[in-house]
């Protein structure tokens, strides 16, 4: 397994650079974005914030204000991505982002985006809420809170070594596709059925 | 925090002054079991982390999970941002007063949301409200029973919805798994679970599998082999089998912590079997996520702190 530190945004060169299978540490600012934000950039809306070339990433951090009226991030796992699926083929062509960052592995439609417009898919470790948070150094701002609410709204974390796996990658390649055929393979020969 | 669209809040009920001692020992069970995963869980994971190879994105996965439960003890933060299902198995002495036991236990749930123990999980499934305190119907559950003795013995589990949204009930036979009522065909249909839940409920999972009953009692009664501990041997000895078999071959299958590959797709299996009638023959299969998190406490009937369950 490979270690790769990148710093956002990254170029789509370094991108396509990768290969399922890679792990990488994420530094430099990344924005969160669940079901509200998708649906939001799906219906071509615009956001305050410039995303190109950065990473979105599904999850509904839970942030406090300090007595010093400061954002701390309290828990920053990833949420089920699939629930993207419908969008974020359209987000990473209309929008530009490089990385997308979750859990669970996405569909047919964000692969081929993946191909056709240079970005890839981050397996976050699914439940890791505390070590996740632990890398976000500084939440630099937050867009759309009032229409969306905390776990919806746009987080922007700056972040150092946040821990990821590459697991669909900008060449068709997909570790989940792969892992369930094997697996199904493996199933087949213990149940003692034939395909 | 706030989270949107936020729905009527449910007041919490008054804490008695004579229910005081239960409400802090009920709030302390919650905050234990939020933030710190019982020695069985952790025993576990650190087994799975032990069969994964070297460098491998299996052992990384494994590494990082081991690495958050840590973190999540230190700072008593939750463990994982998803507080899940809030799940309460009750023994109650006989004759003692259980509304007032529920009550207790929906101002301590109150009060741990407050507190950041648990997420603002509750939403109303027609409007999509968030209840904003995790009561609402149906929230939280608590099955109670009652037992003879003069104490209260308590356990919570806190149960995630990615790792609930991959649970599977079957109905016997099954014939696109060739799946024939009796126990080769349990075995059939629970490795096919484990397939079809690939990493998507937060593998290494634990599983809760009930063999007959309906299709209620099966899945609430498949939750309640949670309790039992990751390491028990079942006194039934067909089941015993089972189960070992299960594992050994839902590891071989090769889909790992959060389906990365590897060796570790469970951390353990538990069955039990409930008569069922001759027409139907349900499995129900409940997934657990690794962050298996359960606790209890034995107490007094006035509701003191004797000891901890999983310690
Ligand atoms: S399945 Fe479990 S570990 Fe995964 S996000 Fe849900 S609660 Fe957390």
């Amino acid at each position: 397994m490979r270690e790769i530190k990148l710093t956002l945004p990254v170029s789509e060169e370094q991108v396509r650079a990768l290969n399922v299978g890679d792990m990488v540490l994420l530094s430099g600012v990344l924005y969160t974005g669940r079901d509200a934000v998708h649906k939001h950039l799906y219906e071509g809306k615009s956001i305050p914030v410039d995303i190109r070339g950065s990473a979105i990433y599904h999850c509904g951090p839970v942030v406090v204000k300090t007595e010093s009226g400061e954002w701390s991030v309290r828990a920053a796992g990833p949420t089920t991505s699939t629930r993207e699926e419908p969008y974020q083929a359209t987000v990473i062509e209309k929008f530009g982002i490089r990385a997308v960052i979750g859990k669970g592995g996405m569909g047919a439609k964000t692969l081929k985006a993946c191909k056709d417009f240079g970005c890839v898919y981050l397996h976050a470790v699914g439940g890791a809420a505390q070590v996740l948070a632990e890398t976000v150094q500084k939440v630099r701002g937050v867009s759309m809170l009032e229409e969306f609410g905390s776990p919806e709204a746009i987080w922007e974390l700056e972040v150092k070594d946040f821990p990821a796996l590459v697991t669909i990658d900008a060449h068709g390649n997909s570790l989940h596709a792969d892992v369930a055929a094997s697996s199904e393979q493996k199933l087949n020969e213990v149940l003692g059925t034939k395909k | 925090m706030a989270t949107n669209p936020k729905g009527p809040m449910k007041t919490p009920p008054a804490v008695p002054a004579t229910h005081q001692t239960l409400f802090e020992t009920l709030l302390e069970l919650i905050r234990m079991t939020s933030t710190n995963l019982p020695p069985d869980v952790r025993k576990s994971v650190v087994d799975g982390l032990e069969k994964e190879k070297a460098g491998s994105a299996g052992e990384y996965a494994m590494k990082v999970i081991q690495r958050n439960i840590d973190i999540a003890c230190g700072v008593s933060q939750p463990l994982c941002q998803d507080t899940g299902s809030i799940l309460f198995f009750v023994k109650t002495p006989v004759g003692y007063d259980q509304i007032s036991f529920a009550e207790v236990a929906e101002a301590a749930v109150a009060k741990a949301t407050e507190l950041g123990y648990l997420r603002q999980n509750s939403v109303d499934s027609i409007t999509g409200q968030n209840s904003g305190n995790n009561l609402g119907p149906g929230t939280p559950t608590i099955y109670f029973e009652q037992h003879r003795s003069e104490d209260l013995d308590i356990r919570l589990a806190l149960k995630g919805g990615g790792c609930e949204n991959v649970g599977a009930q079957y109905s016997l036979p099954d014939s696109r798994l060739g799946a024939g009522r009796d126990l080769e065909g349990v075995r059939k249909v629970v490795l096919d679970a484990v397939y079809q839940a690939q990493g998507k409920g937060c593998g290494p999972g634990i599983l809760g599998v009930v063999i007959g009953g309906d299709r209620s009692t099966g899945f609430s009664y498949s939750k309640k082999l949670f309790l039992r501990p990751l390491d028990d041997e079942n006194p039934d000895g067909r089941l015993a089998e089972l189960e070992k078999r299960i594992m050994q071959e839902a590891n071989s299958l090769g889909i790992g912590p959060m389906g990365f590959g590897g060796n570790t797709t469970l951390l353990g299996v538990k069955i039990a079997a409930l008569n069922r009638l001759p027409a139907s023959f349900y499995v129900s299969v409940s997934y657990m996520c690794w962050a298996f998190r359960r606790q209890g406490v034995k107490a007094a009937a006035n509701g003191a702190l004797k000891e901890w369950i999983y310690k």
